[in-house]
């Protein structure tokens, strides 16, 4: 065995964005750490919580407008269905590769073990409830809450 | 390189996996499960039988695919194989560890 000194015991990733791209990046980091035998647990908080909103998560997009890694001109990457377009041809890439979609993702990392957190703040402004949310978030919590969950040796945080 | 794993002669990895399938058998499943602290019940050899066969047909094991296996689900993998149960139960089954990231 390792020296647990040198192990990592838990990743705490804070998902901010609600942009496919980095929604798929959070999600393969959490998954990726329980496989490995680390713990994990999630923070949504601003546009991260679309990714957990029941409605919303059904229709995550990625960005073509001001993502040079599109290698798209903003120009284009601003007409109508452009983003529809990319999303759904990103999508069917994922499969190909046997990643899960995003409600589905959810429903493994649950299963998974990995705690769910929506940020209190951000639920606030955005007025939603926790009926809107995604069955399996553990709970909303205020950053205090968060932090005092990350306390411990061996415990990583991540922010996306 | 080669070590002794319930008595006979077997070549692994630097990771401890198996490096020829055929070179396994029940005792060394396990023997390998204990080295992980896990005693193998019927529902270990079942999903062990599971990843076996699909390892002979050369399917690309991921937790999805688990999931969707009808032999066990995602919640029940990680009770039976704590601690990485895809990297565990597939060492245990004695064959190559997954390569992917899902």
């Amino acid at each position: 065995m390792n020296d647990p000194k040198e192990t990592i015991k838990k990743m705490m990733i804070i998902l901010s964005k609600g942009t496919l791209e980095n929604v798929y990046a959070a999600f393969v980091l959490a998954n990726g750490a329980r496989m490995e035998g680390i713990e994990a647990e999630m923070f949504f908080t601003f546009f991260g919580l679309e990714a957990i909103h029941k409605k919303r998560l059904q229709s995550l997009h990625v960005a073509t407008v001001g993502n040079p890694s599109m290698h798209m001109p903003t120009m284009l990457g601003g007409l109508p269905g452009m983003e529809a377009l990319a999303s759904h041809m990103m999508k069917k890439e994922m499969e190909k590769i046997d990643m899960p979609d995003i409600p589905e993702f959810l429903d493994i990392l649950t299963a998974s073990g990995v705690k769910l957190w929506a940020c209190k703040l951000a639920m606030d402004m955005f007025h939603y409830t926790k009926e809107d949310l995604f069955d399996g978030v553990d709970a909303v919590i205020t950053v205090g809450g968060f932090y005092k969950k990350s306390a411990g040796e061996g415990v990583h945080m991540l922010f996306i | 390189m080669e070590t002794i794993i319930a008595g006979k002669h077997i070549t692994v990895n630097e990771e401890g996996y198996l490096t020829d399938v055929h070179q396994w058998d029940e005792k060394v499943g396990e023997a390998i499960a204990a080295d992980a602290n896990i005693t193998l019940t019927p529902r270990h050899w079942e999903v062990i039988k599971y990843l076996q066969k699909e390892n002979a047909d050369q399917v690309a094991l991921t937790i999805r695919r688990i999931g969707k296996s009808n032999v066990v689900d995602i919640k029940e993998f990680y009770q039976l194989f704590p601690l990485a149960p895809l990297k565990t139960a597939t060492k245990i089954a004695g064959i190559p560890k997954p390569a992917g990231c899902i």
